[in-house]
């Protein structure tokens, strides 16, 4: 009987929880999302700043804020969605996204650093390398 | 009682399957479905990102992107989102022709989007900027390709449940399909977030 009770309180909790957002969560995404997407297209076309490393710091960040703001306006992820299970599942998902792609292009640029001579590196192994073999074609390492 | 009685047989397995009412985990593994799907789309970002600067001699970004398009077509994935939005809001209030209603207006933006993608991969190519012509286009292709298909695919799901709403009414059901196709249609307005910053925007800066 305890067991029957436990389920039914279970079933009642579950179906609170499906959270598909009211009005207001949807337009306060909206109005977010359309800010966060216009500001780093003025700052592209516009060519507001004189500085293009803090131009793209700009657009690379905004960017993440929008990300967050669709996640939890749109997909509605919270600590209590499904018991934190979909909060979970995309913490674990961003650091893997992380790995991969700050790791993909720290290796790959220091494949390219240091297997490309004719390249930014041409000063001082430009010498050992004959002519003709530093075509700008990664070569083949056999 | 305060002792534990032990099952005859001794074993501590759960006599029968806790109860969960039907599709009561749908929406979390397709959650995570969508994480997987993620994993996809980063690998591909990972590659543009690579290979972003390997024009092999051929035409670069600034000369092939035009900034204005890809601003229209942002904004029609955004509008498709809140429209969806609205969708789903009317499913809450249980108003079958409303959902319907704001479902084909979602499905006039996805249009709108394709339309414009396409009409852009058709001038890249027209050009001689097709995917085969770089490293980066084949990236370039390969990443905003990979998006493109998954909204067709969005939109054809859009469509089977236009027609199962209007059979089948609001039932439990349906009402599980419309909240994963619209978390399906989120996420792909997440992953043109990255699109359009790391493609187009930050290789114009």
């Amino acid at each position: 009987m305890a067991h029957h009770a436990h389920t039914h309180a279970h079933d009642d909790h579950h179906g609170a929880e499906h959270d598909h957002g009211s009005l207001k969560s949807y337009i306060t995404g909206f109005v977010l999302s359309v800010i966060l997407t216009v500001i780093p297209f003025w700052l592209v076309m516009g060519e507001v700043l004189e500085n293009r490393t803090a131009t793209i710091l700009l657009v690379a960040l905004f960017a993440a804020i929008q990300v967050i703001v669709h996640v939890v306006y749109f997909l509605h992820v919270t600590p209590h969605a499904e018991e934190g299970w979909t909060l979970t599942s995309t913490i674990f998902t961003l650091v893997v996204v992380v790995i991969m792609i700050a790791g993909s292009v720290w290796v790959m640029y220091n494949m390219n650093a240091n297997m490309m001579p004719n390249h930014e590196m041409g000063g001082n192994l430009g010498a050992v390398v004959p002519e003709g073999q530093g075509s700008g074609e990664p070569e083949n390492p056999r | 009682m305060s002792t534990v009685t032990l099952p005859k047989d001794g074993a501590f397995h759960l006599t029968e399957e806790p109860h969960h009412p039907e599709g009561a985990s749908t929406l979390l593994g397709f959650y995570i479905y969508l994480m997987s799907d993620c994993l996809i789309f980063s690998v591909l970002f990972a590659t543009y990102a690579v290979l972003g600067g390997a024009y092999a001699a051929g035409p670069g970004p600034k000369e092939l992107f035009d900034l204005d398009l890809i601003a229209v077509n942002t904004a029609m994935l955004l509008f498709s989102s809140i429209t969806y939005g609205f969708a789903m809001l009317a499913m809450q209030r249980h108003n079958s022709k409303q959902v319907i209603g704001w479902l084909l207006v979602t499905a006039v933006f996805g249009a709108c989007f394709l339309a414009i993608e396409l009409y852009e991969f058709h001038h890249l190519i027209h050009e001689g900027a097709g995917p085969q012509r770089s490293a980066f286009l084949s990236a370039f292709f390969l990443l905003v390709g990979t998006h493109g298909l998954h909204v067709t695919f969005g939109m054809l799901w859009l469509f089977t449940l236009v027609f199962q709403v209007r059979k089948f009414g609001l039932t439990a059901a349906m009402q599980r399909r419309l909240s994963c196709l619209s978390l399906f249609w989120h996420f792909l307005d997440v992953i043109w977030i990255g699109v359009f910053s790391f493609v187009y925007l930050v290789r114009m800066v």
